[in-house]
């Protein structure tokens, strides 16, 4: 009963109730928002944000903020292209453009950790090199002659479902992610450090270790990202995805991740997806342009800490009150 | 006993005063150092092209960083607290898609009226920047990332309303005259960034309120302690930056005379690298606008090298990114020296 009435009150049901609200107004909107080919749309529209926000999600419980994502999807994305078009294996291709994430997540975390920066300005500096190196590598071509194979992992289903490939990926992910933040010894390490750096490394955790595994997890996972976007749009071009660390930083936020670390979860990181999924959805159902539905992610993205920091302020301020009352009451 | 916590007193505060005469030393260091980065770019490149060393493309460059300038100097208020705005990009071209679309419907309106119009939206969305950061306790990073997209949005909003692009034809004369008029044969916008740069940064240096904003950004617990308002500070800092941003706006609209919804994208990325390659401390509480201007120079100078030396326009980003980082790497190396050297002279004393 009180874990019932604990979880009733708390941000994950909130989030419930605003993406039943999203789902709700999507089927008065449209007869075809419930069909399997709409969810199909929904969900693979929004995959690699949804798989960026996983180490996102620890990245910023761990107390540090990774904004080069994007730009590290368009790199891989573009560095997968001219490897393919200049007539190497598609699996060497795919191999060197996440050796690519791998190194460039390798860069940003051992600037964060070893020179001791504040991992914003490193990223908001990677954010403009790895999106120059992909100008500088594909100018402004493009390369869209992809083998079909591919590109069918990109927008095909699992057979018998509605389900994108990487819808699965990102489920398997799921799987990895909420076993590693929510059930081991690592997980917990994450929680310490985003409350308290002084205090976990005096307790023997190696924090610039943790967050340089962070750092390359999380470029390692952004050149997956671009895989999979240039998979589904058949298209590598050094512009693929830009923006796009606003929306993953706003699901982790609206997720209820805090953002000066330390607490958070999966759960909540999750359903915040999927109601951004359909938010995106009805407004292009609404035939509202990508532009306009960046303002309104903006928006969130500010609600989100804003919204939370207000109902404090609120509760504080009537707490005051009841002190008050109770007090003139005893007079 | 008195005397020994005396003494340590005496000591700790001698390292402080040597920790500031030394980083002070270090900042003037920077300031010539920059000057010297210049030069050297300016001998290789001249070496190689010729036409680079003339005083008709030295103009080139100060007027293709003059706009670029004025939103660094108010970016750097910005920082100077611990903060950042990156909501600059948008707010420029917010500003100047308005303020175009304005002379375009009215053209027989007074100019001072659409340079007024131009500076009080940047002024506004400075505000709600401000409002959002310092009451409404939403990290800056967090607060002008959702304002980069949601100010953008408004572009795309107006232009779809109106006009998808304004072109030189639609506007009077007199308002793209504002980009190309000169004064005693300098152009009024090398003029204008100019003496922005030497209000604020006379502001910075000699104003109690200019030097409470660098405290507020060096220890904000102290400087909240001794009374300085620190929520009035960063808010009047974002506020401040937003009206920069919007004369910005104003002069970009007469410099391109073409402008659409998506001008000025991306001139964060510019603007930050010019900041924290003029010196200024990403942690906030130190830097000077001399520096942040010498630091928007040279990447202007960079930029019309590449230009000269036929290096691809797509370099540019990649070279914004490199010199943050570049910036910032240098600027931990000589704190850690800094520290280093202090420590080892209290352990001889």
């Amino acid at each position: 009963m009180k874990r019932l009435k604990s979880f009733l009150t708390s941000w994950e049901a909130l989030l419930v109730l605003l993406l039943a609200l999203g789902i709700g107004i999507g089927s008065v909107l449209s007869p075809y928002f419930l069909s399997g080919f709409n969810f199909y749309a929904l969900t693979s529209n929004i995959m690699e944000i949804a798989i960026m926000a996983l180490p996102m999600t620890l990245i910023i419980i761990a107390g540090e903020i990774d904004l080069s994502v994007a730009s590290l999807l368009g790199l891989t994305s573009v560095v997968l292209g001219l490897l393919w078009q200049s007539g190497h294996p598609m699996w060497l291709a795919i191999g060197v453009a996440l050796l690519v994430g791998l190194v460039a997540g390798c860069l940003n975390g051992l600037l964060v950790t070893k020179l001791a920066l504040p991992s914003l300005v490193v990223t908001i500096g990677t954010l403009a090199l790895y999106r120059g190196l992909a100008y500088v590598v594909l100018g402004d071509q493009a390369v869209s002659s992809f083998p079909t194979a591919f590109t069918n992992l990109g927008f095909g289903t699992i057979p018998g479902t509605e389900l994108p490939w990487s819808g699965l990926i990102f489920a398997i992910l799921v799987v990895i992610f909420v076993m590693v933040l929510h059930f081991s010894r690592l997980g917990r390490q994450l929680y310490a450090m985003g409350n308290n750096k002084e205090a976990a490394r005096f307790s023997g955790i190696n924090v610039g270790r943790v967050k340089l595994m962070l750092f390359i997890l999380s470029g390692l996972i952004a050149a997956l990202a671009g895989v999979i976007f240039t998979a589904r749009f058949s298209s590598a071009r050094p512009d693929n995805a830009v923006g796009f660390e606003l929306y993953v930083v706003t699901v982790v936020l609206l997720g209820g991740v805090n953002i000066f670390g330390g607490r958070g979860s999966l759960l909540g990181v999750v359903l915040a997806i999927f109601i951004v999924a359909v938010l995106q959805n009805v407004f292009s159902l609404l035939n509202i342009s990508g532009d306009i539905q960046s303002l309104a992610i903006g928006l969130l993205l500010i609600l989100s800490v804003l919204g939370p920091n207000i109902a404090r302020r609120i509760q504080v301020v009537i707490a005051h009150r009841r002190l008050a009352m109770g007090s003139s009451k005893q007079v | 006993m008195t005397t020994t916590s005396q003494e340590v007193e005496r000591a700790k505060q001698r390292s402080q005063v040597n920790q500031a005469r030394l980083l002070g030393l270090v900042s003037r260091v920077r300031e010539l150092g920059l000057l010297i980065v210049l030069l050297l770019i300016v001998l290789t490149v001249s070496v190689q092209a010729p036409r680079f060393l003339s005083i008709d493309n030295f103009e080139q460059i100060l007027l293709s960083v003059a706009i670029l300038a004025i939103v660094a100097v108010g970016e750097t208020l910005v920082v100077l607290t611990r903060n950042v705005d990156l909501s600059v990009g948008s707010i420029v071209g917010f500003t100047a898609f308005v303020t175009a679309y304005f002379f375009k419907q009215l053209p027989g309106s007074n100019l001072l009226l659409g340079i007024l119009l131009g500076c009080a939206l940047g002024l506004v969305l400075g505000m709600v920047n401000g409002l959002i950061v310092s009451f409404g306790r939403v990290p800056a990073i967090v607060a002008t990332l959702g304002t980069l997209y949601a100010y953008r949005g408004l572009v795309f909003i107006v232009s779809s309303n109106t006009t998808s692009q304004i072109n030189a034809s639609d506007v009077p004369s007199s308002y793209l005259a504002l980009a190309t008029t000169q004064i005693f044969g300098i152009p009024a916008l090398i003029l204008i960034a100019a003496v922005i740069a030497v209000i604020v940064g006379y502001f910075l240096h000699a104003s109690q309120a200019g030097r409470q904003l660098y405290s507020v950004g060096s220890n904000p617990e102290a400087a909240n302690m001794i009374g300085i308002r620190r929520d009035w500070l960063v808010f009047a800092a974002f506020a401040a930056s937003g009206l920069l941003c919007g004369l910005a706006g104003v002069l970009w609209g007469a410099r391109f005379a073409t402008v659409d919804s998506t001008n000025a994208t991306g001139l964060e990325l510019a603007v930050i690298a010019a900041v924290v390659v003029g010196g200024v401390n990403i942690f906030g509480g130190s830097g000077t606008i001399l520096g942040v201007m010498l630091g928007a120079i040279v990447l202007g100078t960079l930029q019309n090298a590449l230009n000269i030396l036929n290096v691809s326009q797509f370099w540019l980003q990649a070279l914004y990114g490199a010199a943050i980082l570049g910036a910032v790497v240098l600027d931990a190396l000589i704190t850690r020296w800094v520290q280093r050297t202090i420590l080892s002279r209290r352990k001889k004393a």
